[in-house]
């Protein structure tokens, strides 16, 4: 099977993540969608490491993983204190920053 | 030696620091502490002399370096003192008649409650001006310079409560600072040149310097000196200055102050030599000077104002003689310290007839007073008949050796210079004699004051008399004795230079022609108010005396064009700093706020947005690096 194919459904998966993050207000769907985007680039670098035959991309996956773990260990508590305040998962509720 | 010198400047410095700082505790002895250190200072002088005179003529130049002012990589300010003949004369004439003046003040400032105020700011100026002529390099001399200035204001604001004095210490303080800055720029110019300010390293090398830069360095130097020497066009606070008390304006006229410039040309004579267009500069000047300043003493009714005309007048004289050269400095020099003595006695002399007279200053008020204060009388006559040149006393030795220098300049210059010193010659005889006719001779003009206290006219006492005499001796044998065998141009030829000149008169063809014009002036003057009855309310007299009553006018003149020039100019700046400079710095205030007013429209708050505009960049970075590649 080519290989290129795993590229475009890493393309069409970044898409979708990307889309959702624009579009959906809910929080926990937008992170959700942020993760899908960080799978997709992992795809995208396994792909390339199997292209090029070496296992730096592999490598780079792995970091991308734990990052995205931590990532949603600071992302989810921040997002359960915001529900807790406001009673509203909504990303729009989250302006106080705004001038 | 240092430490002599040191002292002759310090004691007058440390009695302005005690009385100044000590209090009212020291108002019993102030005066005694102040006129003591003026007397140690004197007598150090007398010391310092006698040492210089048992030392030959060529080594009698002492020069010390004190210490290091500011050391910065190449540029060093030294403090170090300079005592050489020159500087010898003006300490002794500072000193000696300094102290006769303090002895006066004791009895004159009696009954000031402010007396040891006075005796303060007196040792000061002996100080700054003892500094300025004992200093080693210019930069050390305008310290003095400016001390000077200084002590002026402050003596001759010394009534502050009088509006009229407060505003005349302004004036000469102003005034004095258009010369300074004359000053300041010579020195700066100087140093760029000769990168020195001590003297001897700067008149050594003047022989490799441009032409150019020694001229400009002399007119800047001569524009100082008409500053502190009352000379056109910076005349005009001196007859201001006689609001200060009679011992000030006698101090400031004869020992002090107005000295200053005649020391700085003389001083520099050697840049002044390399440049004939600042010598010329000089004599116009001098000349110009002896002129206005004797015209404005021929009209003034206050005794002391015509008394400053005339010592703008004699000042005159000396600059004329200063700027020709080595045929005159000596001279100038010469006439400078009998001046001093006839000034000085002249000036006490006036503060005696005030002193008995209510402070009355109006002599169309006087009149008929010889019989009343002897003592005054004579040696105001004797002043009198030394300042007109009357043959024989001081006047008429220096003041000939001036007029037949002046002519020496030779060529159409000197012709014009050397009449123009002899008509000045003439006038001087005739307001000479108008003010001592107007008050000693005459019948009795005296009117009550404002508090109605009609005049007990009286004899000063002895402590004000004495420094008078003493005054009077040196008007009349002072001149005789510096010329006995030209002792006095021995002294000091070693120090300014000297050369003969070829006169086209003889020496006698000159004394001749300046006894017919004093006799000729003090005959006019007869005539006016010897003759006749003097008005006690002045006559309008004619346009010319008019002039010469508002001081020929340079007040208003002063008034037209710069005051209201400066209005004008200041008024155009404000104008433009409205418009042009807060335009600017509001239009760019303006212009970044209403950008910044836009621009935070983007800060939405919605998180979503910011997530467009980050995905924005990052494809636009993408597509960039892209299209390099592809290119």
């Amino acid at each position: 099977m080519n290989p290129v194919y795993y590229l475009y459904l890493a393309a069409l998966l970044f898409t979708i993540g990307a889309a959702g993050v624009l579009v959906r207000k809910n929080a926990i769907i937008v992170f959700m969608c942020v993760e899908l985007m960080l799978n997709a680039c992992n795809l995208a670098f396994v792909t390339f490491s199997r292209l090029h035959g070496n296992l730096d991309g592999q490598i780079i996956a792995f970091f991308t993983m734990v990052v995205a773990a931590a990532e949603v260990v600071v992302g989810l508590a921040i997002i359960v204190t915001f529900f807790r305040s406001r009673h509203s998962a909504s990303v729009d509720d989250a302006d106080l920053m705004k001038l | 030696m240092d430490h002599l010198i040191g002292a002759l400047v310090g004691a007058p410095l440390l009695g302005a620091a005690v009385l100044l700082l000590g209090g009212r505790r020291l108002d019993r002895i102030g005066h005694w502490v102040g006129t003591l250190l003026a007397a140690v200072s004197f007598a150090l002088g007398v010391a310092l002399f006698a040492d210089m005179l048992s030392k030959d003529t060529g080594r009698r130049t002492f020069t010390s370096h004190l210490f290091t002012w500011v050391p910065v990589d190449s540029f060093r300010a030294d403090v170090g003192f300079q005592l050489d003949q020159l500087s010898m004369t003006f300490v002794l004439l500072i000193t000696g008649v300094g102290t006769l003046i303090h002895i006066y003040s004791i009895g004159y400032m009696a009954h000031d409650e402010r007396r040891r105020r006075f005796f303060g700011y007196l040792n000061l100026f002996l100080a700054a001006m003892l500094l300025l002529v004992l200093a080693n390099n210019y930069l050390l001399l305008y310290v003095g310079w400016e001390g000077v200035g200084l002590a002026s204001y402050l003596l001759i604001g010394f009534w502050q409560h009088k509006p009229s004095a407060a505003t005349a210490a302004k004036k000469a303080f102003i005034v004095n600072r258009v010369g300074d800055v004359g000053l300041s720029i010579a020195i700066m110019l100087l140093f760029t040149t000769f990168n020195s300010f001590s003297f001897s390293p700067v008149f050594g090398a003047v022989r490799d310097a441009s032409g150019g830069r020694l001229t400009a360095i002399g007119l800047l130097l001569l524009l100082a000196a008409c500053g502190k020497s009352a000379q056109v066009p910076l005349q005009s606070w001196l007859g201001d200055a006689m609001e200060g008390p009679t011992p000030v304006s006698a101090l400031i006229h004869a020992a002090t102050m107005v000295t200053a410039g005649v020391y700085l040309v003389t001083r520099s004579g050697a840049i002044f030599n390399a440049s004939a267009t600042a010598q010329l500069a000089v004599c116009v000047v001098g000349a110009v000077t002896l002129i206005f300043g004797a015209i404005v003493g021929c009209a003034k009714d206050d005794i002391k104002k015509a008394l400053a005309g005339s010592t703008m007048s004699q000042i005159g004289y000396m600059m004329l003689a200063a700027g020709l050269g080595p045929v005159g400095y000596v001279f100038a020099i010469m006439h400078l310290v009998t001046h001093g003595f006839f000034k000085a006695g002249l000036f006490l002399g006036a503060g005696s007839v005030m002193h008995g007279m209510n402070d009355e200053v109006d002599m169309r008020k006087f009149g008929g007073l010889r019989g009343y204060m002897p003592v005054t009388f004579i040696t105001f006559g004797l002043g009198y008949l030394a300042i007109i040149g009357f043959p024989g006393l001081s006047g008429f030795w220096t003041k000939d050796k001036i007029i037949e220098a002046a002519f020496a300049k030779g060529g159409g210059e000197g012709w014009v210079l050397g009449v123009v010193a002899l008509i000045g010659a003439g006038v001087t005889a005739f307001y000479m004699t108008r003010v001592m006719l107007m008050t000693f001779f005459g019948e009795k003009r005296w009117q009550p004051d404002a508090q109605g206290h009609q005049p007990h006219p009286h004899e000063s006492p002895k402590s004000m008399t004495v420094p008078m005499i003493i005054l009077a001796f040196g008007s009349v044998f002072a001149g005789g004795l510096f010329s006995l065998n030209s002792s006095f141009l021995h002294w000091l030829e070693p120090v300014t230079g000297y050369s003969e000149g070829h006169s086209p008169l003889t020496a006698w063809q000159v004394s001749v022609a300046t006894f017919v014009v004093l006799v000729v002036g003090a005959g006019l003057a007869w005539q006016q108010y010897g003759r006749k009855p003097v008005p006690a309310v002045a006559p309008r007299g004619s346009v010319l005396t008019r002039a010469a009553r508002r001081d020929l006018l340079q007040d208003d003149f002063n008034h037209v064009v710069l005051v209201r020039g400066g209005e004008h100019l200041t008024r155009t700046l404000v104008h433009l700093d409205h418009s042009l400079v807060d335009g600017a710095v509001n239009g760019t205030a303006a212009g970044v706020g209403g950008v910044s007013a836009r621009l935070r429209k983007v800060q939405n708050g919605f998180v979503r947005s910011y997530a467009v505009s980050m995905l924005g960049g990052a494809a636009v970075l993408v597509a960039a690096t892209l299209l390099m590649r592809g290119i």
